[in-house]
């Protein structure tokens, strides 16, 4: 799977991870977010514990509705408890527990600490404030500095982030502003107090190809000259391939692999990653190939599958997978210092007790849970 | 969208090193005298579709002005005589075009039945409505924006539930039976401490002029101001939905200055329109709330004309008032201009 020249979206060399410092910089330990609704119980985050280093990239992927934004919001703290909404876990960062934090406290590490960047530029920007005050607003807030050096500040940062003219710029108004300026408007602000962590929620979803590449190589370099780090928050596999150290897969509100980003790619072991994979059409190779869909829809978070939450979609599936859910494990070490690969499958992609359940229901022409299994379908 | 808007696609460059400024300014400039002429021809035949509608109906009117005017002992010879006086044996378009010429000159022409200027009894009536009017307008904004807003920020909550209760009461209450509850209440029955009636004039006495306008306008502004917090409560809610509040509190901004500095501007738009209508309706008079406290505003002095057939007191008033709410809702127009920057370019 090299990434051909042609494709705006991937790049060839995947990026090194930083040097392992001591204690990381967010540690999620067991985040939940459930939601109280009259159909019943959404489990939109599900138990899920990861940790970012200072100047680390961690993506985070999922399909819609897999519960990554709401995951991410809980990480800040946008998401509380109360009203139907109910929480569990602890997010620690810097070495607070920011669960445990007011309202007051939380609101001064939020733009100062802690930014956060939002998929859809054309709503996320406020349409009646000048850009210069929505950019000022939160270092007049979070820095000791007078209004003028707020406003030098606003320029510099709208030129940073590659932005013609700032000077004109920060007297404009959102809607003169095309979607790729506006999310370069939102990355000015979130920047606007150097945040230690970037929580960067779907950042180009909404915007068209080409300038997603803009704008995710903006990131990456922003990124890597401030040495904050980013939480990457997308559906789509090929943007965080060259551009993250780490990928958590999310699926059900939970994660079901994890592991750095070059041995990810490499060796898939959760059949829904390497679903995630296949379903990106390939660059390279014939065109008009039929593409790899995941069958089936994602899980309803009301009633969750009994066992793996993947094995109704899963061409793999197996008995035990429709009963029993499996945990998140380690991979087997391949080194001494072999890098953190978790994954939650019975039948891990690659193995042999998986070759036998391929095997198996390519026989019987459909999975445990009747999913329908073709050759074609499995070929990897 | 317009030539003045200067953006191109991202990144590039806007066009000419100069800047578009002066191009641009040009540009704006002869959209905005477009936008008052066009304002203005609209003026124009508002005031002459209602002028001459009223002149029309007062004609309709079943009843003869010159035996109204003439007394009802007067005798049939009396009455032709007044007729002739009043010119109103001449046609009904001649009388409109000769008061439309008068008008034009600035002679709005004299009551029937007091001889009083038009000009002169509506320079003693509108300044008593226009007060009532604006009194009125501002308390029920000054009550209603707050609440809403803290309605909005805290919904379904102990303040949201009290105002909406009390709001849909004072709102069901029909005004005649508001003002007497309040007179009761305070000029009455429990108390005296403002007067139930009648009307002093500010430059007379202030203080007496801002008690005796309390009252008329508490009985005004209750069922606006239910309304308008429900509106802004509403418009609020859903703005408070949107990603550009969630970027806000992700930045840190206190929920104060969310709802104050983000929040209510962009959620402001309908609250503004109703307002306006309401102030222009307002201007017009309130007969029941004028009536009532014996306060000697528009609204008494057009039912009065009505029943006395003068007709020229009548179409005085009736063309201040259509004067007035078209300028009232260029107003609003100009506003929405101030608050609301996308607006700006459509003009």
């Amino acid at each position: 799977m090299t990434a051909a020249a042609d494709d705006p979206l991937a790049l060839p060399d995947p990026v090194e991870p930083p040097a392992a410092p001591g204690e990381p910089l967010l540690v999620a330990d067991d985040v939940t977010v459930r939601f109280h609704t009259r159909n019943g119980v959404v489990h939109a985050v599900d138990g899920v514990s990861l940790d970012l280093r200072e100047g680390e990239v961690l993506a985070v992927v999922g399909e819609s509705g897999s519960g990554k934004t709401v995951f991410t919001r809980r990480l800040m703290g946008l998401v509380t408890g109360g009203r139907g909404t109910e929480v569990g876990g602890s997010v620690r960062f810097a070495g607070t527990d920011l669960t445990t934090l007011s309202a007051a406290r939380l609101s001064r590490i939020w733009g100062a600490e802690i930014a956060l960047i939002l998929q859809d530029p054309m709503t996320s920007l406020n349409p009646v404030k000048r850009i210069g005050a929505q950019i000022t607003e939160s270092i007049l807030l979070h820095r000791k500095v007078s209004k003028t050096e707020a406003a030098k500040r606003a320029v510099e940062l709208l030129r940073s982030v590659g932005l013609s003219e700032p000077e004109r710029r920060v007297r404009q108004y959102p809607h003169e502003l095309s979607g790729g300026m506006r999310q370069r408007v939102t990355i000015a602000i979130a920047l606007a107090c150097d945040p230690r962590l970037l929580l960067a929620d779907e950042p180009t979803t909404a915007l068209d190809v080409t300038v997603q590449a803009q704008i995710l190589d903006l990131l990456a370099d922003l990124q890597a000259r401030s040495g904050m780090a980013m939480l990457l928050v997308t559906h789509d596999l090929r943007v965080v391939r060259s551009r993250s150290h780490r990928i958590a897969v999310m699926y059900a509100g939970r994660i079901v692999e994890t592991a750095p980003t070059s041995t990810l790619f490499a060796d898939p072991l959760m059949p829904y990653t390497e679903a995630l994979m296949n379903a990106v059409p390939p660059v390279t190779g014939p065109n008009h190939v039929r593409l790899q869909v995941i069958p089936g829809r994602p899980p309803d978070l009301i009633r969750p599958p009994a066992g793996c939450k993947f094995s109704p979609r899963c061409p793999y599936a197996q008995d035990r997978c429709l009963t029993e859910e499996p945990p998140l494990r380690d991979a087997e070490p391949s080194g001494p210092d072999a890098p953190v690969h978790r994954y939650r499958c019975w039948f891990p992609v690659g193995s042999p007790a998986w070759a036998e359940a391929k095997a198996r229901n390519i026989e019987r022409g459909s999975s445990a849970a009747g999913t329908p299994v073709t050759e074609e379908m499995v070929l990897t | 969208m317009t030539d003045t808007m200067p953006v191109g696609s991202t990144g590039a460059p806007p066009a000419g090193p100069a800047g578009p400024a002066g191009p641009r300014r040009a540009g704006k400039r002869r959209h905005t005298s477009r936008y008052v002429r066009a304002r203005l021809t609209h003026l124009l035949l508002v005031l002459l579709a209602v002028t001459f509608l009223s002149f029309v109906v007062v004609d309709l009117l079943p009843g003869d002005a010159a035996v109204v005017v003439a007394g009802e002992n007067a005798t049939p010879e009396q009455v032709q005589e007044v007729r002739e006086t009043l010119q109103l044996d001449r046609p009904l378009l001649i009388r409109y075009v000769d008061w439309l010429g008068g008008v034009l000159t600035g002679d709005l022409g004299s009551s029937f039945r007091t001889g009083q200027p038009v000009l002169e009894a509506l320079g003693e009536r509108i300044p008593v409505s226009l007060q009532l009017a604006v009194v009125a307008q501002l308390l029920a904004l000054v009550i209603a924006v707050p609440l809403a807003v803290y309605s909005a920020y805290r919904p379904g909550r102990l303040v949201d539930r009290t105002t909406m209760t009390l709001g849909f009461a004072g709102a069901a209450m029909p005004q005649f039976v508001l003002g007497m509850v309040l007179i009761v209440v305070f000029a009455g029955g429990f108390s005296s401490v403002l007067p139930a009636t009648g009307y002093t004039s500010f430059f007379d006495d202030p203080l007496a002029n801002l008690r005796s306008i309390i009252l008329p306008c508490v009985t005004l502004m209750v069922a606006e101001a239910a309304v308008y917090r429900q509106l802004l409560r509403s418009d609020m809610i859903s703005t408070l939905q949107e990603d550009f509040i969630l970027m806000a509190r992700s930045k840190g901004l206190r929920p104060r200055a969310i709802l104050l500095r983000h929040a209510l501007r962009p959620s402001s738009f309908s609250l503004i329109t109703l307002s306006g209508v309401n102030l222009g309706r307002l201007i017009g008079g309130t007969v029941i709330v004028e009536t009532l406290f014996a306060i000697p505003g528009l609204g008494q002095l057009i039912v009065q004309a009505v029943f006395n057939r003068d007709y020229l007191i009548l179409q005085g008033a009736l063309l201040f008032v259509a004067v007035a709410y078209v300028a009232i809702n260029m107003l609003i127009d100009l506003l929405y201009l101030v608050l609301d920057p996308r607006v700006r370019r459509d003009v």
